[in-house]
């Protein structure tokens, strides 16, 4: 579904349509991102409760949550149209984020479980 | 050199991006540190409180999960605001923006009833490491999204007085990128907080 | 001054704000200075604040001096010796350093990339009021029971209520996370000045260094503070509403504080260090009358020692247990960190080879930094290899390590600053003769305190002692460091001096007295309040210095016809330049933060309502008042 939408995305991109000032995501698009954002949710909640998938669930939420995250960051917050230097000026900050306190987690051996 | 929000009198930058957009995304970068720091403290103290009530005690899943879905779609509100107010259709954009704050109200709200039955399960901030890391965490998001209802209601009035417009659409867009990044701050939360938290004890 | 008469209610309230603020543009009076949003004087008012604090921290470690000329002695007891060294640990790095930096990143940077103010004039200004209202509150202390003991660096659980039951600790905690505010505008102030404000033909790499560094210490600023603010926070929340981030009876862990305190303060060395060395790579081009050797390898070190900075933080903690593995990875990157800071030195060097060189003040400080710096970094690397920081860690060797490096090292180069721009802002040099011996005086002052320290550390006296026996071998040496201190503090009295008699009746400096190579020297002294009639095209780096001279065929410059500071003839121009509108919102809403803190110390929270009511107003007025009319 996901893929999905970012071909449908690709496609409106190369058909041309733009706006004032720059490509925008269009209200379609906005809904597309709800409803996959939403179906993501639903998964999430549903695994919770399957006790055969507790070996993975890190791995599964965190590429779940992942999938999420990136949808608001590219659509909503509109990184997908916008110049690079935002995207790279939000992940450096992330990345720095995540580096930082894997690294001090990891000094204190603490799990992330 | 005037700094006015208005697009037509915008001077000349020198990357051709806007002061106050890329102040905004450097604001959020900053904020992955903050909000960074807070989550780590949660995990690094996962599982170490040596007595309860632990988060299975307290945690009611389907609760948090439908705030969780009040939020997500803010942002979908919050998403079409901001197209409204670069296409100039101001009556949608001003039904969107109270759409956005009414479910941020509610998510609060949510909140707010969640912590009041954490509190008489006998979870509070000083009764063990779980009760500090994560009202500390929680209460900060919840912080971050009170700013943020205060600033979408700010932008309502002010579109009622017929002060926002396509003119000056980027205040609606700034708003939006804070929002969304609330937002997903909250998603790391459910996932890492409510959802991961089995693991913690070992079930 | 108000002709109309004032009438109190809101609408005469907001129209006497209005009266106020179009007076203050005329530039006269004391509300001018109030409501300004003038880079340059914002820049004046950090760096007399600054200076002020200077003095204030300097007397501390005069007490912390004499406490320690002799053994037994008890000239401060142990509670206000611990207080003194908190406080001037605290005040020389967050209200004198961090200050005065700010102020060079004010002063200067708009000037040399050719804009005329900062992205947001208003940030700006409230980044300074917010400053001024966190020392003030943080000294304010005083009065409340007393100054904070735990040492600048507030370790838990030593700094949590039950070992700490004063508010001493919650002062230093609130008071650092006003100056965080502060800090954290001025970081998003700068960088998106730098990126976007650059006039045209000013591409990154024809930036002068200064600003480079500048937009580098923004980033270190704005992804370390936040870090700083949770272990303040989870800090304050254990004292102020018994949260137990710290309690080690509820499982917390004082390593979580060291953690966050040094992922923030390891970035905050180089945050304090960085703009001194961009002070130096801009003093010694123009007095060696040759271009910074290697300006690119200058560049890309300082953003390598920056954003290296960030992967070295356990060194702070090499003998708290956490392992060999650990401490071996973090003696790696430490030692690394010291590759692009020799890089530096190399540029130097390389550029006062062979230059025609002028020994005036300015350079003579930033001499004066590149030698004491280099002492400086040879200690740090000593302190990277673990088994030699074992015997080194809290000895005296650690504080004559920090010291050479932010007095020897950041304080020298911010002195070269001061000398160096004083005529640019003021229109008038000081006075070289006072300069030189403020210098050596400072210079000989400074080894005297700090050199004996080093051996103290290797002899193995204990930091943050009140007092010590005598037979250990350390009385001779705390004797001869305490002689140092008010030879230094001796050199102060002679910059003071200088001040004052330059301020009576200095030497006139035109726009560019150094034949400079960079921008602001192509505009008149004192800088007029738009900065450039008009906006420079931008041609190459040290454009300046091109417009003046040509090379001949063995490099020598040969100075250009008409080449040279704009002067007079310009103002014409100027008349219809729009300069943004100053504010007194900025003052309003840093009013707010200390409002709220004292509600947060005396546990009133209608105080901290208040203070919150404040801010919101100064946020409200600020957001819905036009930039300029």
């Amino acid at each position: 579904m996901t893929l999905a939408e970012l071909r449908g995305a690709r496609r409106r991109r190369e058909d041309g349509e733009a706006h004032a000032g720059g490509l925008h995501a269009t209200t379609a698009d906005y809904i597309r991102v709800a409803v996959a954002l939403f179906i993501i949710t639903s998964i999430e909640v549903a695994i919770y409760y399957i006790e055969g998938l507790r070996g993975v669930l890190v791995e599964l939420f965190l590429a779940l949550s992942g999938l999420k995250f990136l949808l608001v960051v590219l659509w909503y917050m509109h990184l997908r149209f916008d110049s690079r230097l935002f995207s790279f000026m939000f992940a450096f900050g992330l990345s720095m984020a995540i580096a930082l306190f894997i690294a001090m987690l990891a000094t204190m051996k603490a799990g992330l479980l | 050199m005037a700094q006015r929000t208005h697009a037509v009198e915008h001077l000349e930058t020198s990357t051709g991006l806007d002061n106050r957009k890329l102040a905004m995304w450097l604001f959020l970068a900053s904020e992955a540190l903050f909000f960074g720091s807070l989550i780590a403290t949660y995990l690094l103290y996962r599982g170490q409180s040596t007595e309860g009530p632990y988060p299975s005690d307290v945690f009611n899943i389907p609760f948090t999960s439908v705030s969780s879905f009040i939020l997500l779609m803010s942002s979908t509100t919050m998403a079409l605001a901001v197209g409204a107010a670069h296409r100039g259709r101001l009556h949608q954009m001003r039904t969107w923006l109270l759409c956005t704050a009414l479910l941020g109200i509610s998510f609060l709200a949510g909140q707010a009833f969640e912590f009041t039955e954490f509190v008489h399960k006998g979870l509070t901030l000083s009764t063990n490491l779980f009760g500090s890391s994560f009202y500390l965490l929680t209460g900060f998001h919840g912080a971050h999204v009170s700013v943020g209802v205060l600033i979408l209601l700010s932008l309502w009035v002010m579109a009622l007085r017929g002060r926002i417009g396509q003119h000056n659409a980027l205040n609606v867009e700034l708003a939006g990128l804070y929002w969304h990044f609330v937002d997903i701050v909250w998603i790391l939360i459910f996932t890492l907080v409510y959802l991961l938290d089995p693991l913690a004890e070992g079930r | 001054m108000a002709q109309t008469t004032f009438d109190g209610s809101p609408v005469g309230v907001l129209e006497a704000l209005r009266q106020l603020r179009r007076q203050a543009a005329s530039y006269q009076g004391i509300w001018s200075w109030i409501a300004t949003v003038d880079h340059k004087r914002i820049g004046i008012m950090y760096g007399i604040t600054a200076f002020l604090f200077f003095l204030a921290g300097g007397v501390e470690a005069l007490a912390i001096r004499l406490q320690l000329a002799r053994p037994g002695a008890q000239v401060l007891d142990q509670e206000v010796y611990n207080q003194m060294f908190t406080m001037h640990g605290t005040t020389m790095i967050f209200l004198v350093v961090m200050p005065l930096s700010a102020a060079f990143f004010n002063l200067i940077v708009p000037l040399q990339i050719g804009a005329r103010d900062v992205a947001f004039p208003r940030l700006n200004a409230f980044s300074y009021w917010t400053f001024l209202m966190g020392g003030i509150f943080l000294y304010s202390s005083i009065f409340f029971g007393g100054a904070p003991n735990g040492g600048w660096f507030g370790y838990a659980p030593l700094t949590e209520k039950a070992f700490n039951p004063g508010h001493g600790i919650d002062f230093w905690a609130l008071g650092l996370q006003i100056l965080g505010i502060s800090s954290l505008a001025s970081g998003f102030n700068f960088i998106v000045t730098i990126l976007n404000m650059r006039a045209p033909g000013m591409s990154l790499l024809r930036m002068p260094v200064f600003t480079w560094m500048t937009l580098v210490t923004s980033f270190l600023i704005i992804f370390a503070m936040p870090v700083l603010a949770v272990g303040l926070f989870e800090l304050s929340f254990d004292r102020l509403f018994g949260a137990n981030f710290f309690n080690p009876l509820k499982g917390g862990t004082p390593l979580l504080w060291q953690h966050l305190f040094w992922l923030f303060g390891h970035p905050e060395v180089y945050i304090l260090i960085l703009p001194a060395m961009g002070i130096v790579s801009e003093v010694l081009p123009t007095f060696a009358r040759k271009p910074l050797f290697g300006y690119p390898f200058v560049v890309f070190s300082g953003i390598a020692i920056a954003f290296m900075s960030f992967g070295v933080w356990v060194h702070h903690m090499y003998t708290t247990g956490l392992g060999p593995v650990a401490n071996s990875a973090f003696g790696v990157s430490t030692i690394l960190i010291a590759v692009p800071t020799g890089v530096k030195i190399f540029n130097w060097l390389g550029t006062l080879w062979g230059g025609d060189i002028r020994f005036k003040t300015p350079l003579l400080f930033a001499l004066g930094f590149i030698t004491m710096f280099v002492v400086g970094g040879l200690t740090g690397v000593t302190h990277s290899m673990v088994p030699s920081d074992y015997q080194q860690q809290d000895t005296y060797y650690v504080v004559a390590h920090f010291h050479q490096v932010l007095f020897g090292g950041a304080i020298f180069a911010l002195f070269a600053g001061i000398y160096y721009w004083f005529p640019k802002f003021t229109g008038k040099l000081l006075d070289e003769r006072l300069g030189q011996l403020h210098f050596w005086l400072m210079l000989i002052g400074f080894n005297v305190t700090f050199q004996p320290m080093m051996i103290l550390g290797l002899l193995g006296m204990p930091r943050r002692i009140q007092t010590y026996p005598t037979g250990m071998g350390w009385d001779l040496w705390n004797m001869i460091a305490t002689v140092g201190a008010f030879l230094i503090a001796l050199s102060v009295l002679v910059f003071i001096i200088n001040v004052i008699i330059t301020a009576r009746r200095g030497q006139r400096a035109g726009a560019d007295p150094w034949d400079g190579r960079t921008l602001e020297w192509s505009i008149p002294s004192p800088v007029p309040p738009y900065n450039f009639a008009r906006i420079p095209l931008v041609r190459a780096r040290d454009d300046f210095w091109h417009q003046k001279y040509r090379e001949d065929e063995a490099g020598r410059p040969i100075p250009v016809v008409a080449g040279g500071a704009h002067q007079e003839h310009e103002e014409e121009h100027a008349q219809h330049i729009h300069m943004p509108s100053p504010s007194f919102f900025p003052l309003i809403a840093a009013m707010g933060f200390p409002i709220i803190a004292y509600g947060f110390v005396l546990a009133d929270y209608a105080l901290v309502a208040a203070g919150a009511v404040v801010l919101l107003f100064g946020i409200y007025g600020w957001a819905l008042e036009p930039a300029s009319e």
